[in-house]
């Protein structure tokens, strides 16, 4: 029962393999049961949350903590297959094997976040990377441009790459420990903690969940990618395997000894590069998504703003911070998805008078963004200032300049943000025609609203949760 | 805690924020146009009928905080949901619940599009503003404070006028960005403190270094909020696009929350630090008196011409409070709902020639006083307030400041007075053209004299410019307790360190 979620998405992959064998799809068919698994595999992961064991020799823990992440990544999977049920840049003949790679990156997640062996891990990291790497050219060629192979070709070139650092510095850990075992690697690193090759390996293995991430200098696959996959696709990429690389970044840094000034210095570098250079790079940006990639590049500089405190509100803030993305961006790319009409990629003037043409979206897409912006009292403040707060504990002149650029951050993001709402709300429709969406996803959409005011306006209890299931991995 | 007095019975405080707010959410199911509007009416109405019993059960002997009501909202990090009015904020809180109603009469016609809406966003922005006044837990404040900005900004660049991106844009980004800084002092505060309840930061030994730095900080953001020079640019610009409600809203609430915020964290937050500073602030007050009059003098567009009288009236109110005596500070308070009364009036009568000219232009408006009495009566009375007639509102005020300036600094005041002659030309030479122009007056004769609507959403304003200009006491006597406390406790931090250099010193 304790893998109840990860069978559930075996059992979707397979059904997907197996449908992907008939002659004749029904695109109705199809959608229905993935929407179907979807659902299937969120309530599994609620059903299996609260459970705790160990298994496969040790090797993978269901603890609160990978139980949590599992919850939010089956959470994840479900509203993006619901508001991408179309996949309307997606060809009928390949829309099985679709769901099936979607599935597996979504199996590869939640084996990721209970791996606590580096073998496991990484073959999980693979599993669902991989997964992703397949699904971005299974775009259809309407430009005949042809950007979603290059996108394909670079993600996958890019990932590698960030693997292969990864895996020198899992050799290094394996090196100096000889142990694959976290919890064997921990005591085993404490001792030789003032080494630097310690610090080295575990910034290495790092990396490759930065690139994850995107945190800078490992984000320069996002602005292409995201441009080049389907709206839907993008709308997964920008989402869900962000929380599995939170649970890593997590679970690794904890490896190090505490306050160590160089991870701390490296980390304010890393953390004011992703907000500035991704907050000033989507100024410039006229593509939706790829403004909203830049836009993550500077929320994943939030997070590390979590994680360089090294303590465990740091972390638990981090999580909050994450989960308030991740349903913020999902309730932004459910309005993308359904107001592109044919699955291309959508302008910012796209979206001019778009309160006259949908009003409900208009109005989830204006507080998903004002909720990105970090005005209150959606869930971007409430993390913004909860990561503040908790960065500037110390009162450190380091940490005051850290906290004070970060802060102006959120006062250049608001420029881009707003250029979304303004063609949104204050423009007129002039020729375009109207958005039809189906009331499901409206009513997802407003859930997903819901859930943003309420986690920015009582954030007490998800905080206090996140804060006892890092307790229990520290 | 225990400068709060608790209200064991009916939560007045949350009521007034919370039923706007409700107001609101109703009005997203029901769009009906009529409805709107009426429900608006009605929902405004009866919070400023509601809010009467702060005034009426107002223990004005005590400088403590009423009416107070406190919960724990995120224990984590010590917030609370703490609200209370004081003599600082009573006058304000009720200047905001009684100008709605009257905001909503004035965009009866004047708005034609997404009427439901406009409502919706005229209902949230009273709920944060009346927020912003009662909070005293500062994260609190901070979310009311910057969650303003949404419906404004909705307000101005939804209902606006031909530069409403622009101007929408810029209230914005000017505003937000100085309020991030904010954020970071009160970040500063509460590690000192560890609590974000307001009235445990004040008088507090911190650091002059530390000091200094938070009250730049807040002075940004509130500078900003007032605005002062040079922080004004975005002002003209937002109240010339806004529709009138938002200018409304803008002149006679919004401003005010910067002055508010200097009296209300910055002199007993950071005192030393404010006698430090004092002099440059009261030096960029009379830059902004003369500058705004100067720029009044010249502008051909009414709304502009407001905007920048506005510079200078908020110029008065900084000039008061940064006099640090109790004329000036009680002369402040006065005058921040003086303007808010007559400047407010003010964008309602210009509202009313552009909803007949279609023009903000003085040039398309000039000598209508023959086809409309009763609107340059009104304008005429509000133009005498605007400039500081005896007998008006604005009278009590800027004398009180006056009085005070020369009583700290006899420069100064004398620094001060052009400003208020320069009122009177701008002011004199708007309502002379109105209500008369020159020998080429285009042709009016079309025009029709205020409706029956519209002379009720101005009596009242009318009202109040007579009262507070002939009966002051009663206002003054609300805030008394509360400023005198805090002269009080500004004389003793003063005392106090005085002693401590002159130990050092000798």
């Amino acid at each position: 029962m304790a893998i109840l979620p990860e069978l559930s998405l075996l059992t979707a992959a397979l059904a997907f393999f197996v449908l992907s064998l008939s002659k004749k799809l029904d695109p109705d068919k199809v959608k229905n049961t993935a929407i179907f698994f979807g659902i299937v595999t969120f309530v599994a992961s609620l059903i299996a949350h609260g459970q705790e064991t160990m298994m496969f020799f040790n090797s993978y823990s269901i603890d609160a903590y990978s139980q949590l992440f599992k919850v939010m990544i089956g959470f994840g999977i479900g509203v993006s297959l619901i508001f991408g049920q179309n996949l309307k840049d997606i060809d009928i003949n390949v829309r099985p094997e679709y769901y099936m790679f979607l599935f597996l990156c979504g199996l590869g997640l939640m084996m990721l976040v209970s791996s606590v062996e580096l073998i496991s891990l990484f073959v999980s990291l693979e599993l669902s990377s991989f997964a992703l790497y397949i699904l971005v050219p299974m775009r259809d060629d309407q430009t005949g441009v042809r950007v979603q192979m290059e996108a394909g070709i670079k993600y996958i070139l890019f990932g590698v790459i960030a693997t292969g650092f990864m895996l020198f510095g899992m050799s290094y850990i394996f090196g100096l420990t000889g142990t694959t075992y976290l919890k064997d690697i921990i005591p085993a690193l404490q001792q030789i903690s003032s080494q630097p090759a310690v610090i080295f390996a575990v910034v290495m293995v790092m990396i490759g969940f930065f690139y994850k991430l995107a945190v800078f200098p490992m984000h320069f696959w996002v602005p292409d990618i995201y441009q080049g996959a389907s709206n839907e696709t993008t709308g997964f990429i920008a989402t869900v395997p962000k929380l599995g690389a939170v649970a890593l970044l997590i679970r690794f840094i904890t490896l190090l000894p505490e306050g160590s000034p160089f991870i701390v210095n490296l980390f304010i570098v890393l953390a004011l590069g992703s907000m500035f250079y991704g907050n000033l790079c989507a100024l410039v940006q006229k593509d939706v998504k790829r403004m909203l990639g830049f836009s993550g590049i500077a929320h994943a500089g939030f997070i590390v703003l979590g994680l360089l405190t090294m303590n465990e509100t740091g972390y638990a803030t981090a999580i909050y911070y994450i989960s308030g993305y991740v349903v913020m961006n999902l309730a932004c790319f459910l309005v993308l998805c359904n107001v592109s009409q044919k699955g291309e990629n959508l302008n910012v003037e796209d979206l001019n008078g778009l309160h006259k043409r949908q009003p409900v979206l208009a109005f989830i897409f204006a507080v998903s963004l004002f909720a990105l912006a970090g005005i209150p009292p959606f869930v971007g403040f409430m993390g913004k200032f909860m990561l503040l707060t908790n960065a500037l504990q110390p009162m450190e002149l380091k940490y005051i300049v850290l906290v004070v650029m970060a802060a102006f951050n959120t006062a250049i993001a608001i420029y881009y943000y707003l250029s979304l709402v303004r063609a949104a709300y204050t423009t007129d429709p002039e020729d375009r025609p109207d958005v039809e969406v189906d009331n499901f996803t409206q009513m997802v959409g407003v859930v997903l609203v819901l859930i943003i005011i309420i986690m920015g306006t009582l954030p007490s209890k998800l905080v206090a949760f996140a804060g006892t299931a890092v307790k229990t991995i520290m | 805690m225990d400068n709060l007095i608790i209200n064991e019975g009916f939560p007045l405080l949350s009521f007034l924020i919370f039923f706007p707010l409700f107001g609101a959410v109703v009005l997203l199911f029901f769009s009906g146009e009529n409805f709107a509007k009426y429900w608006t009416l009605l929902i405004t109405s009866l919070t400023a009928c509601i809010s009467i019993p702060l005034v009426t059960g107002f223990d004005l002997t005590t400088s403590k905080y009423q009416f107070a009501e406190a919960h724990s909202w995120i224990p984590q990090l010590n917030i609370n949901y703490i609200l209370g009015v004081d003599g600082i904020s009573i006058l304000l809180v009720m200047l905001t619940t009684i100008i709605m109603p009257f905001c909503v009469l004035a965009s009866w016609t004047y708005i034609k599009t997404r009427i439901a809406q406009f409502m919706v966003c005229l209902l949230i922005m009273e709920a944060a503003m009346l927020g912003v006044f009662v909070a005293l837990d500062f994260i609190l404040f901070y979310i009311l404070w910057e969650f303003m900005l949404i419906p404004m900004y909705l307000l101005i660049a939804i209902w606006g006028g031909p530069r409403k991106i622009y101007a929408s844009i810029k209230f914005f980004l000017y505003t937000l960005a100085g309020s991030i800084l904010l954020l970071v002092a009160i970040i500063a505060l509460y590690m000192k403190n560890g609590s974000f309840f307001i009235p445990d930061m004040m008088w507090q030994n911190y650091s002059t270094t530390f000091q200094v730095l938070v009250f730049l900080s807040f002075a940004l953001a509130f500078a900003i909020k007032v605005p002062m020079f040079p922080f004004h640019t975005w002002l003209p610009a937002a109240h010339v696009e806004a529709p009138t409600a938002g200018s409304v809203i803008l002149a006679s609430v919004l401003l005010k929350m910067g002055t508010y915020g200097f009296l209300r964290f910055c002199l007993p937050i950071t005192p030393e630090a404010t006698f430090l500073i004092a002099p440059y602030i009261l030096w960029l007050s009379i830059a902004g008196i003369i500058y705004g009059g100067l720029t009044a003098l010249a502008q051909s567009d009414m709304k502009k011409l407001i905007a920048y009288s506005s510079v200078g009236h908020m110029g008065f109110v900084t000039l008061g409070i940064f006099v640090l005596n109790k004329q000036g500070i009680e002369g402040a308070i006065i005058q921040m709902i003086n303007h808010g009364v007559t400047t407010g009036a003010l964008f309602i009568c210009v509202g009313m020639i552009y909803e007949r000219t279609h023009s903000r232009e003085l040039r398309s408006a000039t000598g209508v006083g023959k086809f409309m009495p009763w609107y340059v009566t009104f304008l005429a009375f509000f133009s005498l307030s605007s400039f500081g007639f005896p007998g008006t509102n604005s009278f009590i005020g800027e004398f009180l400041i006056l009085a005070g300036t020369f009583e700290a600094d006899t420069t100064l005041a004398l620094a001060a007075i052009p400003g208020a002659v320069l009122a009177a030309a701008y002011m004199l030479r708007m309502l002379q053209k109105i209500v008369w122009g020159g020998t080429d007056n285009p042709d009016q004769s079309y025009l029709k004299d205020l409706n029956f609507r519209e002379i009720i959403t101005l009596t009242p304003f009318l009202i109040f410019v007579f009262w507070i200009g002939l009966g002051p006491q009663p206002f003054l006597d609300l805030m008394n307790e509360s400023v005198v406390e805090l002269l009080k406790n500004l004389d003793g931090w003063q005392l106090q360190h005085q002693n401590v250099a002159n130990v050092i010193i000798q």
